[in-house]
């Protein structure tokens, strides 16, 4: 299964649910691009929830890096929700935990936008 | 990890086409043989993602894609060893030249993470320039606990 995105809009913040695998190819083009569409209509708050992505390679990992910077040189933020263990060791081995901000429940995530 | 008397050596090789596609099939069957052999869920996993790093190395760095290029794919299991080695018919690259992913100002780069991921995921991992101008990666993962 590659990659599948949904947006809803909780308050002012954009929530996307990513489902399945992040990878070179489909996979990471599908999330640049929609990360790259938010920016372009100004929308400044992203909360990537992660909780059902089953595999990310180095490229998906990438197009995190990519999107993070993106939303934030743009003025936003992004912010991730529910790392499953794999992902979260994939960040920690990389040292990006520490570059997002990562949350494990949604309303949190949401108020720390504000 | 345990041991496995049990295990039949097994070993396979393949001329994989330059190909996305190619990075699954060399993970599947990779991945089915290291079961076979043996390997835990999270030996599985650290294998199946070195394999995909190291094949979409040789299939977009190093062949780049080109149709007339194979990716030489071979696996072999003896019972204590997991060994990968994954070939490209590229120009080769300086080994030296691969920034540091974990150096703070590489931290936001996009890229540059596959061979490091490869390293940490295998017990042993070596890259060769091959006479015909390719690069050559070997990937080794114990079977069996040291």
């Amino acid at each position: 299964m590659s990659v599948k995105l949904s947006a809803r809009q909780v308050g002012d913040v954009t929530v996307i649910d990513v489902a399945g695998r992040i990878t070179l190819g489909e996979g990471s083009s599908v999330l640049r691009d929609a990360l790259r569409d938010l920016v372009s209509k100004n929308q400044k708050k992203i909360l990537l929830n992660l909780g059902d992505v089953s595999y990310i390679d180095s490229s998906g990992i990438g197009e995190l890096v990519s999107g993070f910077t993106t939303v934030t040189n743009g003025g936003g933020a992004l912010k991730l929700l529910n790392l499953n263990k794999r992902v979260k060791d994939l960040l920690q081995i990389t040292k990006l935990y520490t570059v997002f901000d990562v949350h494990e429940d949604e309303a949190g995530a949401i108020r720390s936008f504000a | 990890m345990q041991e496995n008397a049990s295990h039949r050596p097994e070993a396979v090789e393949r001329f994989l086409d330059s190909t996305l596609e190619s990075v699954d099939s060399a993970e599947e069957l990779a991945v089915g043989m290291a079961q076979r052999a043996g390997m835990d869920e999270d030996g599985l996993l650290q294998i199946g993602m070195a394999i995909r790093e190291s094949v979409v190395n040789a299939v977009v760095h190093g062949n780049r894609y080109n149709a007339h290029k194979k990716v030489r794919f071979a696996v072999a299991s003896d019972g204590q060893q997991f060994t990968v080695r994954v070939g490209d018919e590229g120009e080769g690259f300086d080994f030296n030249s691969i920034p540091d992913p974990l150096a703070p100002e590489n931290l936001l780069r996009t890229s540059g993470r596959g061979i490091f991921l490869i390293r940490s995921f295998m017990d042993d991992f070596q890259m060769r320039r091959l006479a015909s101008g390719g690069t050559e990666v070997t990937l080794v993962k114990n079977l069996v606990s040291k």
